[in-house]
C-alpha cells in the first residue's frame, strides 16, 4: 500500500514537472471575473489546476500545455448552485406513507437525465436534489454536481450536509390531490405538526432503548440473554437528526406553520438548514434572522396555490436586508437554466446590489448546503466550478457560454453550435445508397 | 361643414365603440426631459411628450409646453410605448390550484360563443402587478376544446370590466388538432389530425350555409327561417373574414397543416405558440400569417432540436420575415412579458425587433396600430417611463400612463411589503 502511494506521488510530481496538463486544468483569460465574495477583477484570469482554483488575477502566465479559454469581453462567475430541485432522480415522492425518512435519494439518482444538461446550459454546476413535499417527513436528499456523462456516484458531493426533507401545509395534507379511498393522515396543519412530533417522540424512545441496551451490554453484570432493540431505519434517520448528523430542509409556505416547526426543532434539538419556498418569509424575517435559519425560495413564482398567494417578489431582497441567508431555487427542470435571471429580479424588487443578487444563486446556496469551503465563489483553493456568460449574468440579454466543473468543461455553447450545424448539414445531404448492397 | 360634423360624430361613435372616448382630464400633461423611444422612427435623445384628452398631443425634441400643463420631470428616464401582452389570462385567473378562481376554460369542444372579456375581474391582483412593470394592454384568451372562444383586448386600468375592455372580440381562439406522440398515433397520424380538421371545416361550412339560408329567408318570407344555432351564429364573423382566428399550433407538421387550413378556408389568421416555427420559417413567411409566441419559459418538445430551440425560434422567424409578437401566456407571471422578448434577443433576435414584439407589432397584429403600439402624435397615451432599458430585468418602471392617466403603481407586492415593514 505504502509503495503504491509513493509511486502515485512520484508520478504526480513528474506530471507537474513535465508540463503535463490534465482535463482538469485550464486558464481563463481576460474576462470580467465576478468572484462574488472577493469583488470583481476586470481583465482578469482564473487558473485552475487539478480541478482547483490556483490563481485569480491579471496576466497569469499559462503553464505549458494548458488549455486556455479566451474570455475577453465575457463574464466569469462561480457556477450557479440550485439549492432545491428534483432533477436527475427516478422518483421524487414516496406518498404511500406519510413518514418516509428511510427513503434515500442517493438510491434513485439518474445520471442520464437530460435535465442535467439543461442545468449546465444555464451555468448550473451543483444542485441539491430532494425528496418531494408529499410527506410531513420525507426522504434524505443529496447534493450532486452536474457532471454530465459521469456516473451518479461520481456526481455526489461528499462534503455536503446530510439533509432530510420535511414538508408542511397543503402538500403533506394532500389539499390539492383528489381523495381516493380513505384519506391519508394528516389532512390538516394540526395533523402535520402532530405526526412530526409523534415520530420524534418515537425516535427519542428508540434512542433510549439503544442507550440502555448498549449500557447494559457494557456492564459487568450483563445478562446473558440480553436482546438488542429492533433496528428501525426510520428511527435511525430521526436519531441522526437529533444527534446533529443530519439537518432539516423544511418545505413551508406560511409564516405561522414555519414558526411552529421552529418550535418543534427546539423541542427535539434538531437543526434546520433552510426553509423551502416559504412565500411568507418576509412576515417573519426577524425570527428567521434571529434563529439563523436560511431560506431557499422562488424569486417570484407564486399564486399557484392558496398558501403561495402572498409570495411577493420582494421576499428575497427584503429577507436579505433583514439578515436572512437567502438562496433562489428552481424546483424545476426548466427554471433551473435561468436562475441568473431570477437573481437579477432581486435588484428590481427590493434593490439588492449586483453582488448580493449573485450571492442568491452562488455562495448563499453553498452555505446552505455546507459546501461554501469548496465552492460557491471564485476563490483560490476552491473547486474550479465556473460559468462564463457573454454579457453580465444579471442582464436579461445574457446567455451562458460555458460551464466548467472542477476545471472540466461540461457545457460549451460554441461546441454545441458547431455540432448543430454539422447535424443540419447532414440532414440536408441525400441519403447515400451502398453500392452493390444486397437486401 | 355638415359633412365634417357628421364625420366627427361618426368618429366619436367609432371611438366609443372601441372604448376609447372616456371622461378624461382636460389638463395637459407634459413629460419633460426623457429619452424617447417612439419605436417608430428615430429615438429622441431628450424630448417632451404632451398628453391631452388621453392622447399624445405632441412628441419631439422641440415641443412647446402650454401654460398650465402638469409637468413631469423625466430627466434620466426613458419613455417607451406601453407594452401589449398578446396572449394572457389576466383577470381570468387568480390562484392556480383553485378552480373557483379560474375562468378562462370552458367545457365542450366548440365554444365560439364564449367571450373572455365577459368573465373579467378588474380587481385581480395580477393586473396591477403587470401594469407596474409597464404592460398597459393585453389580449385575454380563453382555452380548451377545439374552438375555445373569443379573445378580447383590454387596457390594464379600470374599475369595471367595461372600463377594461378596448375591443371585446379580437380573435376566435382555435386549438389546432395535434397528433399525440403515442405509438397508435404514429401508425396513422394524418388520419387523426385530418379528421378533426375536417370537423372544423365542416363546422365553418355549416356556418356559411346557415348564413345563406338566413339571408334567403329574410329576402323571401315563404322560405322557412332556420333554427337558431348558437355555434354557427358566432362563427359568422369568422367565415366572413371580419374576425381573425387565433390558432394555437406548435409542431412542424401541424403548422404546415394549419397554414393549409387557413388558406383553404380563406380565413384571417394569427398563429399562437409555433414552437417549431423555425423549421418552417419560409412557409410561415410566405403565408403572411403573424405569430404570437407563447411563454419562452419552456423546454423544446424534441431534444434533438437543441436546448435553445424555444429561445432562438423568434430570431429565426423574424429573419424570415414573419410578423410576430410576444406573450406571457400567464396571469400570475404576466409581468414577465418583457423578459420573454429579451430572452429571444439573447438568442439571436435583434433587440429593436424584440422591443417591437411587445409594442408596435402586437398593435399591428391585433388591428389597433392606429391608436396603440408607438409614441406618435394622435395615438393613445400609453406611456412607460423607465430608468433603463424596459426589457431589462434590473430596470425600474417609474411611471405608467394609460389613456393619458398616470396610474397607481402599487400592487399586492408593495402593499404586503409596506405592511410588514411596519411590523415591530
Amino acid at each position: 500500500m505504502k509503495r503504491k502511494l509513493i509511486c502515485l506521488f512520484v508520478s504526480l510530481c513528474l506530471a507537474s514537472l513535465s508540463g503535463f496538463s490534465s482535463a482538469q486544468d485550464l486558464l481563463i483569460k481576460n474576462g470580467t471575473i465576478l468572484t462574488v465574495t472577493k469583488g470583481t477583477v476586470s481583465n482578469g484570469d482564473v487558473l485552475v489546476v487539478g480541478g482547483i482554483i490556483k490563481k485569480i488575477g491579471r496576466d497569469i502566465k499559462a503553464p505549458s500545455g494548458i488549455k486556455v479559454i479566451d474570455a475577453a469581453g465575457k463574464y466569469v462567475m462561480p457556477g450557479v448552485i440550485d439549492s432545491h430541485t428534483h432533477i436527475a432522480l427516478t422518483g421524487t415522492n414516496e406518498t404511500a406513507n406519510a413518514i418516509t425518512p428511510e427513503v434515500v435519494m442517493r438510491d434513485v439518482l439518474n445520471a442520464e437525465e437530460l435535465s442535467i444538461y439543461t442545468a449546465l446550459s444555464g451555468g448550473v454546476t451543483m444542485v441539491h436534489t430532494m425528496h418531494g413535499s408529499g410527506n410531513p417527513i420525507g426522504g434524505e436528499n443529496i447534493v450532486i454536481k452536474m457532471k454530465w456523462g459521469k456516473t451518479s456516484e461520481e456526481m455526489i458531493v461528499p462534503q455536503a450536509y446530510r439533509t432530510l426533507k420535511f414538508a408542511l401545509g397543503e402538500n403533506p395534507k394532500r389539499a390539492n390531490s383528489p381523495i381516493t379511498g380513505t384519506p391519508r393522515f394528516p389532512q390538516s396543519r394540526m395533523g402535520v405538526n402532530s405526526i412530526i412530533r409523534r415520530e420524534f417522540l418515537k425516535a427519542k424512545n428508540y434512542m433510549e432503548q439503544w442507550d440502555r441496551y448498549l449500557k447494559a451490554k457494557k456492564s459487568k453484570k450483563a445478562a446473558k440473554n440480553l436482546v438488542p432493540p429492533r433496528k428501525d431505519l426510520q428511527m435511525e434517520q430521526l436519531a441522526d437528526m437529533m444527534r446533529g448528523k443530519m439537518l432539516a430542509r423544511c418545505h413551508t409556505y406560511r409564516a405561522d406553520e414555519t414558526l411552529e416547526f421552529i418550535k418543534l426543532s427546539k423541542e427535539f434539538g434538531f437543526k434546520i438548514a433552510a426553509f423551502e419556498h416559504i412565500s411568507e418569509a418576509f412576515k417573519i424575517a426577524q425570527e428567521l434572522a434571529e434563529e439563523g435559519i436560511g431560506i431557499s425560495i422562488f424569486l417570484d413564482n407564486w399564486a399557484y396555490k392558496v398558501e403561495a398567494s402572498e409570495g411577493i417578489a420582494y421576499n428575497a431582497a427584503f429577507c436579505t436586508q433583514q439578515g436572512v441567508l437567502v438562496s433562489i431555487n428552481s424546483d424545476s427542470g426548466e427554471r433551473i437554466r435561468r436562475l441568473f435571471n431570477d437573481a437579477a429580479k432581486s435588484m428590481k424588487y427590493g434593490g439588492l446590489s449586483e453582488e448580493e443578487a449573485l450571492k442568491l444563486v452562488t455562495i448563499n446556496p453553498a452555505i446552505q448546503l455546507g459546501v461554501e469551503k469548496i465552492t460557491g465563489s471564485l476563490e483560490v483553493g476552491k473547486h474550479g466550478d465556473i460559468a462564463i456568460f457573454n454579457e453580465h449574468p444579471l442582464s436579461a440579454y445574457t446567455l451562458c457560454e460555458m460551464t466548467i466543473i472542477e476545471g472540466e468543461i461540461y457545457f460549451d455553447r460554441a461546441q454545441y453550435l458547431k455540432e448543430r450545424e454539422e447535424m443540419e448539414k447532414k440532414k440536408k445531404e441525400p441519403v447515400k445508397k451502398k453500392k452493390g448492397g444486397k437486401r | 361643414m355638415k359633412r365634417k360634423v357628421i364625420a366627427c360624430i361618426a368618429l366619436a361613435f367609432f371611438c366609443s365603440s372601441l372604448g376609447w372616448a372616456r371622461g378624461e382630464d382636460a389638463q395637459v400633461i407634459a413629460i419633460k426631459g426623457a429619452k424617447i423611444i417612439p419605436v417608430v422612427g428615430e429615438d429622441i435623445q431628450e424630448g417632451t411628450i404632451l398628453i391631452k384628452d388621453g392622447k399624445i398631443e405632441d412628441v419631439g425634441e422641440n415641443v412647446t409646453i402650454p401654460p398650465g400643463a402638469k409637468i413631469i420631470d423625466a430627466t434620466g428616464l426613458t419613455a417607451y410605448p406601453g407594452m401589449i401582452d398578446s396572449f394572457c389570462h389576466l383577470g381570468l385567473h387568480e390562484i392556480g390550484s383553485i378552480r373557483a378562481t379560474i375562468d378562462y376554460r370552458e367545457a365542450g369542444r366548440f365554444n365560439p360563443q364564449v367571450k373572455a372579456v365577459e368573465a373579467l375581474r378588474p380587481d385581480s391582483v395580477h393586473i396591477p402587478i403587470s401594469r407596474s412593470n409597464g404592460i398597459t394592454s393585453a389580449v385575454v384568451v380563453s382555452t380548451g376544446g377545439l374552438i375555445s372562444g373569443q379573445s378580447g383586448l383590454i387596457r390594464l386600468l379600470g374599475w369595471t370590466p367595461e372600463e377594461l375592455v378596448i375591443k371585446s372580440s379580437v380573435a376566435m381562439h382555435i386549438q389546432f388538432p395535434t397528433v399525440r406522440r403515442s405509438r397508435r398515433a404514429e401508425a396513422q397520424p394524418q388520419d387523426q389530425t385530418s379528421r378533426q380538421v375536417d370537423e372544423l371545416k365542416q363546422l365553418l361550412n355549416e356556418a356559411r350555409y346557415y348564413q345563406k339560408r338566413r339571408a334567403a329567408a329574410q329576402k323571401d318570407a315563404r322560405l322557412p327561417l332556420p333554427e337558431f344555432d348558437e355555434k354557427l351564429e358566432f362563427l359568422l364573423p369568422v367565415v366572413n373574414g371580419q374576425l381573425p382566428v387565433l390558432i394555437s399550433v406548435y409542431a412542424e407538421n401541424d403548422i404546415k397543416a394549419a397554414i393549409q387550413f387557413v388558406q383553404d378556408e380563406k380565413l384571417k389568421a394569427i398563429f399562437f405558440g409555433v414552437t417549431e416555427g423555425w423549421k418552417v420559417a419560409d412557409n410561415l413567411a410566405k403565408s403572411g400569417i403573424p405569430v404570437v409566441f407563447g411563454s419562452l419559459y419552456a423546454m423544446p418538445s424534441n431534444w434533438e432540436d437543441g436546448y435553445d430551440a424555444i429561445y432562438r425560434n423568434p430570431g429565426v422567424l423574424a429573419k424570415a420575415g414573419v410578423k410576430f409578437a410576444f406573450s406571457s401566456q400567464s396571469a400570475t407571471l404576466a409581468k414577465d412579458l418583457p423578459y420573454h422578448a429579451a430572452k429571444a434577443a439573447a438568442f439571436g433576435l435583434d433587440r429593436r425587433e424584440a422591443l417591437k414584439g411587445v409594442t408596435l407589432y402586437p398593435a399591428q397584429i391585433w388591428g389597433v396600430d392606429d391608436v396603440l403600439g408607438s409614441l406618435e402624435k394622435g395615438k393613445v397615451a400609453n406611456i412607460v417611463l423607465a430608468d433603463g432599458d424596459m426589457l431589462e430585468l434590473r430596470t425600474n418602471i417609474k411611471y405608467v400612463f394609460i389613456d393619458g392617466k398616470q396610474t397607481d403603481l402599487s400592487n399586492i407586492y408593495t402593499e404586503l411589503l409596506e405592511k410588514y415593514k411596519r411590523r415591530d
